[in-house]
């Protein structure tokens, strides 16, 4: 390796800037820099890039850094294209592949066993990388960097540019560091971390910074926990969000499909060390949390950052607050159905849904099904996992038994229930304990209910039929965690 | 992408914090094709019942707010999904600037690539403008690009921020692959040498 690789800034440098310094193009004084793009992945919703770049007779630049997977329109009852819900949902599908074989990009298709979630997908092959710069046309793309990635989500016209460049012109965010200290409490997960810190920081509370999310609770998680953290970093308004690279990062990535094979494996591993932020280094906005005063999370509200601990009780309009907050908290509680001081763990729910971005992951489901285990729901309920690598490694150890005798339904791989792009959906009224990302008016369906939890905290609503605390199924047994 | 370089037109206010994209345009209209017009998704579910009917609470549907080209918004309008749908809606339906405190990140570069000019001013102005424009009669925004001044109903004069770079590219109307493209040497080079020492990420 070159000489930049220790450079003499590293003590003070963050790991955001160091991995953007690699990757300016063109600088300028000024305003946004040209950024080097290592990978762009793409899902259906790319028909419009598409379409501008055939209308202007461009191509794709490097279709070896482009990587396309189908997940927001995908079928989850079967893996046919005459699965999908509707022929406009289907030609979403097979638009998708067109472009894919137009663009001469890797499509891991419908019925491909590298199918999934574009974020469960990229960190699963490999695909995602420390130290690259990874983005792809949907907001939670900042998943990604937990594996010490600059990754962030871009529209449709940054992605035509990106496919026909390899570069955005991007103005440099600023940085924030939120340390996560102490040790988590039994029943506590990294959704709980992440609803928390969303809740203490707001859902603006992030705007134009890059999030590096530090701590013992954070050095203490696997990758996958440090990907449902990132993975809401957008729902702070942060431009991306990331942790440092470390043995956990190394292990996790060695021997995946598209990771550094062995020839480039050391080389790979001793520059990624160099990325970590140095001891010195310096950010715009620093945040400390103590991850061992966190419990487990609900949400009561329209937005993340209405999150309370399960032992709290549903908040009314605060008479100190401006009139504007409190009218947005009682059309809040009007949309939910909610009143105020209700205790959250009497809040009744008709349905469970498992899955997403977010928490769709071996671990996750691994988590719900040991709060399940020989248990029944008492509500529909269903698992959608994150991907075709994912179902097949749950069935693999008997998880999708356990779902299916708790009474949940076990599908194929996508977005689902969380985006409700492909005709899965939650009834107009119906409220659903999920372990989504987003409790927006009308997100799961028009004028559906959501709460956002863990899976852990959704699988326990499943079983009582009501917002419940987790830790209440901990103890007599000892697979739960 | 249109040219924008100078608009005075009829503002309506818009309120809430973190009106997110999902509300700006609903998920169930992202399959259209762009040529069709987005104009009639923009904010469908605010605007209408479920059986079609027009809801008389939501500004847009109020007059004279209905022929506003100007909306002035509060905090972290357009935060969530980066679905630029929500800005093919906005602009198609007439709307040809946005002010508010702060806009979501990915929406707000959305909005530059569309020519849709996203004004941030403090918030206490923005505030204090909703309410302004609510009471009337004065309703009416300039929003100059080229001296980049913002002129208020009331007489106020704001300093309009924004990069240079991006002012620029909507004044001229540039197209920004082909700006971009007239750098290719340049990225070549970087390409050529970055590659080489990451001889990992192309394998």
């Amino acid at each position: 390796m070159t000489d930049h690789m220790g450079d003499a800034g590293s003590r003070t440098k963050a790991m955001f800037d160091k991995i953007w310094d690699r990757h300016v193009v063109v600088a300028r004084a000024q305003g946004p820099s040209l950024i080097y793009i290592d990978r762009d992945i793409i899902h259906e919703g790319s028909f419009h890039a598409f379409a501008d770049m055939k209308r202007r007779g461009l191509t794709v630049r490097k279709p070896k850094q482009m990587f396309g997977t189908p997940d927001h329109y995908v079928p989850t009852t079967g893996r046919m294209i005459g699965d999908a819900a509707t022929p406009e949902i289907a030609r979403m599908i097979s638009q998708f592949d067109e472009n894919m074989s137009w663009g001469g990009i890797r499509n891991f298709g419908l019925r491909d066993p590298r199918q999934g979630i574009v974020h469960v997908v990229g960190p699963e092959q490999g695909i995602t990388l420390p130290g690259l710069t990874l983005v792809c046309s949907d907001s939670h793309t900042s998943t990604h960097g937990a594996l010490g990635a600059i990754a962030f989500g871009i529209g449709q016209s940054e992605n035509a540019h990106v496919m026909a460049t390899q570069t955005l012109w991007q103005a440099r965010p600023k940085t924030m560091r939120i340390t996560i200290d102490g040790r988590l409490a039994r029943g506590v997960h990294a959704k709980d971390v992440i609803l928390a810190i969303i809740g203490k920081i707001g859902a603006a509370g992030a705007g134009g910074h890059a999030i590096e999310y530090a701590g013992a609770v954070v050095r203490a998680m696997s990758i996958e926990e440090r990907l449902t953290i990132c993975n809401m970093s957008i729902e702070a308004a942060a431009r991306c969000g990331m942790v440092a690279p470390d043995d956990t990062t190394f292990a996790y990535l060695h021997g995946r499909p598209f990771a550094p094979n062995e020839q480039d494996w050391d080389a790979a591993v001793s520059y990624w060390r160099t990325l970590p932020s140095g001891d010195d280094a310096r950010f715009d906005s620093e945040v400390s949390i103590d991850g061992s005063a966190i419990e487990p999370m609900v949400t009561w509200g329209t937005s993340p950052e209405d999150a309370l601990p399960i032992s709290g009780h549903v908040p009314g309009p605060d008479p100190k607050a401006d009139l504007q907050r409190q009218d947005a908290v009682a059309r809040a509680l009007r949309y939910m159905g909610l009143e105020a001081g209700t205790a959250l763990t009497d809040i009744a729910i008709d349905r469970v849904f498992i899955g997403s971005c977010t928490n769709s992951r071996l671990e996750d489901l691994r988590s719900a099904a040991a709060v399940l285990d020989g248990r029944r729901a008492v509500v529909p309920a269903m698992v959608v996992p994150g991907s075709t690598g994912v179902k097949l490694a749950a069935e693999a150890e008997g998880l999708d038994a356990i779902f299916r005798n708790a009474g949940f339904e076990w599908r194929e791989s996508g977005c689902s229930m969380c985006a409700a792009m492909n005709g899965d959906f939650v009834r107009p009224q119906e409220r659903c304990a999920s372990t989504s990302n987003r409790n927006f008016v009308g997100r799961q369906g028009p004028n559906a209910r959501t709460h956002l939890m863990s899976p852990a905290m959704a699988a326990a609503a499943a079983l009582t039929g009501r917002l419940t605390d987790v830790r209440q199924f901990m103890g007599a047994r000892s697979g739960v965690q | 992408m249109d040219a924008f370089i100078r608009e005075t037109a009829l503002a309506a206010p818009f309120e809430g914090s973190n009106v997110d994209t999902d509300q700006i345009i609903p998920a169930r209209f992202l399959k259209v094709d762009r040529t069709v017009g987005y104009g009639s998704f923009l904010f469908h579910d605010l605007k209408f019942e479920s059986d079609g009917t027009e809801r008389p609470d939501f500004v847009l549907n109020q007059q004279p707010f209905r022929h506003a080209r100007i909306l002035v918004t509060d905090e972290n309008f357009g935060c969530g999904s980066s679905r630029e749908g929500a800005v093919y809606a906005l602009s198609d339906y007439g709307i040809k600037a946005l002010i508010g405190p702060s806009f979501g990140d990915i929406f707000y570069n959305n909005c530059l690539k569309n020519g849709l000019i996203p004004v941030r001013l403090p918030h206490d102005v923005v505030a204090g403008l909703r309410e302004d424009l609510l009471r009337g009669p004065d309703r009416e925004i300039s929003i100059d690009l080229d001296s980049q001044v913002v002129t208020l109903p009331d007489g106020t004069l704001h300093n309009l921020e924004i990069d240079p770079f991006w002012r620029e590219c909507i004044m001229k109307g540039v197209d920004e692959v082909e700006l971009t493209l007239g750098y290719l040497p340049e990225i070549e080079s970087f390409e050529a040498r970055y590659l080489d020492e990451m001889k990992w990420i192309n394998r």
